[in-house]
């Protein structure tokens, strides 16, 4: 992957700087039925090309960010803002094995 | 021809020129019973036991490369069954069961040893979830010992068990775990499967499915169309893309995971060792080099190969759990392509479109899998009902809200 995010508010900066979350999925409304909430939560289109995904600048703005990136060649599309697309967190701590 | 060591004897005599080809190389057929997608290990452990223990020859295995260049061949080759949920314990430990007897029963030397693991724990937590994992395997009839720290530390002198960042308190063993030589387990079930009739076509690559008034009825190749009654996907982590060619959305991410080799040096680490901080596990292989890996690359990937901070997160892992790595010179790193699945645990279903199968989710376990997904996918194909060890591997599970998530880390599939 290249080792320089474009980050809307702080321009280029190393990519040690950002952790990922993964698909920039849009949620839905707490109303939709459950059909819409469990694509939301669990399906993918998991695309081989471009992908919008949320990327989170830790050691910079703090800003959550959308950035655009290509799976495969790994080039990036373009970054923005993620207001308004509110990503799912979850805990980090782990202890998975192969 | 079968392998022994008389045969090894009699064709050194012969200058060895008497070894035939392991598999043929048959031009597709233009109709087979059931067509497997994907050369992988899951794949052609399907094709064996579809074969050896349900008679169903009639099969093609469609490769779109050769065959063990997947992630069968890729992986750390780490076979074990410790696992804590009953949806999973007994499947692995069916797995681990078909290891312990597979050379004798494919006929190939897939040095299978038995080297056992060490998960080690770092904190009370871990310990805790440590000893409740044992003793969940226990129940299940599973070996699992707990080691205390001065256990540890006569176990693997090597380790830095008194650091000052992530002090090691402790460590599940599991003595029937350990290490496989991964390319002969692909060459094995090849070679097992050809020799019952079935159709290896490798460099072949499926590129659509075709259907007949809603059902599947054979797969669009770059060498033409191949008809089939049932048509079973096995394709790792292009999952997802050979899922689309029928409609199909997956829980599935793809995702890279990394592994090294170093140089080779003499006999120095003779089990398997996780780390719990930090992620790093190693073996060492029977050639000398140390394998080992850590943490996927976090971001979807399709490309087999990962970032240079994934390298250096693991080398400095590797450090605070085994100082003296600090000497040793990387030979190799490579990656591979994972179906990390949305719960971390795998699917091995019928799909909602008639006469198509699936096989996915493996995570960057499936490897210790291979011989138990083979023989319960070939009884689902075979019988078109699940196997009872695959119960809640079910595709839907995901909509009813059973998941089988070994770690509770939820619907993140870069966490797992
Ligand atoms: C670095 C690394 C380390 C790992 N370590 C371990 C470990 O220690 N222990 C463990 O248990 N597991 C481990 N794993 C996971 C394990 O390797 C995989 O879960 C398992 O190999 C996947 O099943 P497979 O062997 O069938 O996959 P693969 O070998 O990847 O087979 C899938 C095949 O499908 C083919 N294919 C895809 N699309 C098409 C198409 N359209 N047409 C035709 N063919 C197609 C591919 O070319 C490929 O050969 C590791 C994985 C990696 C990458
Ligand atoms: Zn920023």
């Amino acid at each position: 992957m290249a080792s320089l995010i474009d980050c809307p508010h702080c321009g280029k900066r190393p990519r040690e700087e950002f952790t990922t979350l993964g698909s920039a999925v849009t949620r839905p409304s707490p109303s939709a039925d459950s059909e819409t909430w469990t694509d939301y939560v669990y399906l993918r289109d998991n695309p081989r090309g471009m992908h919008d995904e949320f990327w989170h600048h830790a050691d910079g703005c703090r800003r959550w960010i959308v950035v655009s990136r290509n799976t495969f060649t790994h080039e990036f599309g373009g970054t923005r803002d993620a207001a308004g697309i509110a990503p799912m967190i979850s805990p980090t701590e782990k202890t998975s094995q192969k | 021809m079968k392998y022994s060591a008389l045969s090894v004897f009699l064709n050194g005599l012969r200058g060895n020129t008497a070894w035939q080809k392991m598999w043929r190389a048959p031009d597709p057929k233009p109709q087979y019973d059931v067509i497997i997608i994907g050369g992988g290990g899951h794949g052609l452990a399907t094709a064996y036991y579809l074969a050896k223990n349900h008679g169903i020859t009639n099969v093609a295995v469609i490769e779109k490369s050769y065959i063990g260049s997947g992630n069968v061949g890729r992986n750390t080759t780490i076979i074990r069954s410790n696992y804590l949920l009953e949806g999973n314990n007994p499947f692995y430990e069916l797995s681990l069961k078909l290891w312990e007897g597979l050379e004798q029963d494919f006929n190939y030397n897939a040095m299978i040893s038995q080297r056992g693991i060490l998960n080690l724990v770092h904190n009370d937590g871990q310990r805790d979830a440590a000893m409740r994992r044992g003793n969940a395997m226990r129940l299940h009839g599973v070996d699992a010992e707990y080691f205390d720290k001065e256990a540890v530390r006569r176990f693997a002198p090597y380790l830095d068990v008194d650091q000052s960042r992530f002090p090691i308190v402790g460590g599940l063993f599991q003595p029937r775990a350990g290490t496989v030589r991964h390319d002969a387990v692909a060459w094995g079930f090849a070679r097992g499967a050809d020799s019952r009739g079935v159709d290896i076509i490798q460099n072949c690559e499926v590129t659509g499915l075709r259907r007949e008034g809603g059902r599947v009825v054979g797969v669009e190749t770059t060498r033409g169309f191949i008809g089939a009654r049932k048509v079973a996907m096995a394709a790792a982590g292009n999952s997802s893309r050979v899922a689309e060619m029928a409609g199909l959305k997956l829980p599935i991410e793809t995702h890279v995971l990394q592994a090294f080799v170093s140089e080779g040096i003499k006999p120095f680490i003779d089990s398997v060792i996780t780390y719990s901080m930090g992620h790093f596990y190693i073996s060492q292989s029977d050639k000398g080099g140390l394998v080992f890996g850590g943490d996927i690359d976090m971001y979807n990937s399709y490309a087999q190969r990962g970032n240079l901070s994934m390298v250096e997160h693991v080398a400095e892992a590797g450090k605070t759990m085994i100082p003296r790595l600090s000497r040793m010179r990387y030979l190799r790193s490579w990656g591979g392509v994972m179906d990390m699945s949305m719960d971390g645990s795998p699917i091995i279903d019928k799909t909602p479109v008639e006469n198509l199968f699936i096989n996915c989710g493996w995570c960057y376990g499936g490897f210790k899998a291979t011989p138990a997904s083979g023989w319960c996918y070939a009884h689902l194909i075979a019988n078109d009902a699940p196997h009872p060890l695959t119960r809640q591997m079910r595709l839907d599970r995901f909509a009813r809200g059973n998941m089988l998530d070994e770690e509770g880390s939820g619907p993140t599939p870069n966490r797992h």
